[in-house]
């Protein structure tokens, strides 16, 4: 792993938030994307949900551009949720598809998804808490291992490998989220915002194309919120694009470099955070709509 | 995670301390020996494998060491009752990794024992008019054929979780049983006897595998044993062993995380059946008779059972366990009568006081652990000001 510093890596972004270079490289994307920075890398196309007679979500397209963090926000209810675990494979589509680089994602398994590309963390932390920190993100890294029963068995040069390169891997996501020192404990013990960043990290240990955070920071006071966001910025300045779906707009709006708003399962709004701030419909849906024809 | 454990994302010296606490908390519940498996896990490799040789020695000459109060003498021959025990701990060491890794539970495991044995014994007994192959290459075969049949029950079901795969194995677990009283080739209670055994004889011309010798039938046994133990541990710190933790713990994150959940569960399956197809063929070879009446639903519990009380998910535990059901009903004859009743206590009281089992350590699931933890020690080295050195007192004992 001692390859140069890929381009789409913004060391001076990274020197600036104080992030050591060489864990920041060896955490960097491993695998080659053909979408160049700034084209859609994962495009959502006329996604339609229903369950039963209810429509979660109702002709829903955007794109993800590489390299920039795209905040997918909404009232609770909106859809947020529900369009995310349409994307990483969890519910089928009624209708419409979900491309990663021009590949449909449809009706593939889930584990499928993940190697291809698209990681997620969950809104109710989901470790494997009878594991070590250390150990759920090698789960992540396994992704993209090649053993399987035979070669464990007989201990084969590929098995004994990865599972060297994965510890530097592993070690260096766990110090890159900043709870290295936590690496042994098991992640049930581990506080609650620990807990969260090594979702981050088990993530990004599968090298996805787009990471996709559900409500990173739900539970978090102001100042750790304020750190997450940080985290955030410092993952996509490693190289790595990111969907953040969060409903705290104020949040949002710090981080992000383009937002797209859902409401009763319909996007209402596509923009940068600018213009979505003064969006008189973003603001109607968040603080409701004057009811003068109700008077 | 409970309310009082709070947000803490600012990592300082308070943190670092609740960490250590919680961890000193948990091994402080593990109760009889607390923190043997931290004490084990501290020692050096090479004492660690001394330990292990000594212990493995030991085992070795039991059947010739015959100690006194322990052995089931004069009610029941210790040899026999030797052989008996081990392949009451390999079976519970199959078990193992579909209830302890997996997370599956497979109440019909009794019938990858009973295909195992019948396996053994058609293809070796007189008594079965089918071609005759040499005993030991039915050991193998054995293994072949449980592992086919572990992959058909698993493919359909396996997409089951919980209790629903639970009932459905126990069904299974039936199926082979009355199979064998119905279908004639299997010769239902009337069974096969003379089963084979091992080739060799001793300097007096006699045959060294006897039924009524359970000595060398404990060492192979034992031999076979150790080479699954190995087996098992290889895969266990492995992405094979992680991936079926992972299961274990939330199977939704799994697959979410990349691992091919189907996939990992039909191999435990497959894995579990094969050891137990193994057991079965030693089993039949030493008892040197197999009818329909060994393979009903409440040994299949007790396999559970054994896995259970040993500690869910350690190996070395199972080992224990399965010894220790084969073992007490031979040791105490006068309760062996009432031993589903002494069994079934035994359990609700373990679960009671010792959820995790008699040895309930944590498999290690990397295989290269030393290097990320030697790496840990160099982190903490760097940064000797901060609050850190509160948590390496509590991390020395950890490891």
């Amino acid at each position: 792993m001692s390859e140069a510093i890929e381009p789409d890596i913004d060391v001076e972004a990274l020197k600036e938030q104080g992030v050591d270079l060489e864990v920041a490289e060896k955490v960097a994307p491993e695998r080659d994307i053909v979408t160049k920075v700034g084209e859609a890398l994962v495009q959502v196309q006329n996604l339609t949900i229903k369950f039963g007679g209810l429509t979660a979500l109702d002709n829903v397209s955007f794109d993800i551009n590489r390299g920039e963090i795209l905040g997918l926000i909404g009232p609770n209810g909106a859809g947020k949720t529900t369009c995310f675990n349409a994307m990483t494979g969890v519910y089928k589509p009624t209708s419409g598809k979900v491309l990663l680089e021009g590949q449909l994602l449809n009706g593939l398994p889930q584990h499928r998804i993940t190697r291809r590309g698209l990681a997620r963390t969950f809104q109710n932390i989901r470790l494997f808490g009878e594991m070590t920190a250390l150990e759920n993100v090698v789960v992540g890294l396994d992704a993209r291992h090649r053993t399987s029963v035979g070669g464990a068995l007989l201990r084969l040069p590929t098995h004994v490998r990865e599972e060297k390169t994965a510890i530097e891997r592993g070690m260096a996501l766990l110090e890159f989220v900043g709870i290295a020192d936590h690496a042994h404990f098991l992640s049930r013990h581990l506080p609650y915002g620990y807990q969260r960043r090594l979702e981050i990290a088990r993530a990004l240990a599968t090298d996805p194309k787009v990471l996709c955070l559900d409500e990173p920071a739900a539970g978090f006071n102001p100042a750790e919120k304020e750190e997450l966001m940080a985290l955030i910025r410092t993952i996509r300045d490693d190289g790595y694009t990111v969907l953040l779906i969060e409903h705290d707009m104020k949040l949002v709006m710090g981080v992000t470099d383009r937002i797209v708003v859902l409401e009763f399962g319909k996007k209402i709004a596509d923009a940068v955070p600018k213009i979505i701030r003064d969006d008189p419909k973003v603001i109607s849906a968040y603080l409701g709509e004057p009811e003068d024809d109700l008077a | 995670m409970s309310t009082t454990d709070g947000p803490t994302l600012i990592p300082d010296d308070s943190s670092a301390q609740e960490i250590a606490d919680r961890e000193a908390k948990m091994r402080r519940r593990k109760g009889w020996f607390p923190g043997l498996s931290d004490k084990w896990n501290a020692l050096p490799r090479q004492t660690q494998w001394l330990f292990l040789i000594i212990v493995v020695v030991i085992a070795y000459l039991l059947p010739i060491l015959n100690p006194p109060l322990i052995t089931t003498e004069p009610g029941n021959n210790w040899q026999i009752a030797l052989a008996q025990m081990s392949v009451y701990a390999l079976i519970a060491v199959g078990l193992n990794v579909v209830v302890g890794y997996a997370g599956l539970l497979d109440l019909g495991y009794v019938a990858f024992f009973a295909l195992g044995s019948y396996t053994s014994a058609m293809f070796t007994s007189p008594d079965s008019p089918y071609v005759h192959i040499p005993y030991l290459w039915t050991l193998p075969l054995a293994m072949a054929v449980a592992m086919f049949f572990g992959v058909v029950l698993g493919v359909p079901t396996l997409r089951l979780r919980g209790d629903y795969l639970a009932i459905v194995t126990l069904g299974f677990g039936e199926i082979v049983r009355i199979l064998a009283t119905i279908i004639p080739a299997m010769k239902g209670q009337v069974g096969f006897q003379n089963v084979g055994h091992p080739p060799g004889t001793d300097s007096a011309g006699q045959t060294i595998f006897q039924n009524s010798n359970g000595t060398p039938w404990y060492w192979l046994t034992l031999s076979i044993i150790i080479v699954v133990l190995l087996a098992a541990g290889n895969l266990e710190r492995s992405r094979v062993g992680r991936a079926w933790i992972a299961i274990r713990e939330d199977e939704d994150a799994a697959e979410i995380m990349g691992v091919p959940t189907f996939k990992y569960k039909v191999w435990a399956f497959a894995i579990g059946a094969s050891v137990g197809g193994l057991s079965g063929a030693l089993f039949a070879g030493q008892v040197g008779f197999v009818n329909n009446q060994k393979f009903d639903i409440a040994t299949s519990i007790l396999f559970v059972a054994a896995v259970v009380m040993g500690g869910t998910g350690n190996k070395v535990g199972a080992i224990l366990g399965g010894a220790l059901v084969a073992y007490i009903p031979l040791r105490f004859t006068a309760i062996a009568e009432f031993k589903y009743l002494i069994f079934g206590a035994a359990l609700v009281i373990i679960m009671i006081f010792r959820p995790g089992g008699l040895l309930p350590a944590r498999q290690s699931l990397l295989a290269y652990g030393r290097l990320a933890y030697n790496k840990l020690r160099g982190i903490n080295g760097d940064i000797p000001a901060s609050g850190k050195v509160v948590l390496q007192s509590g991390k020395g004992a950890d490891k």
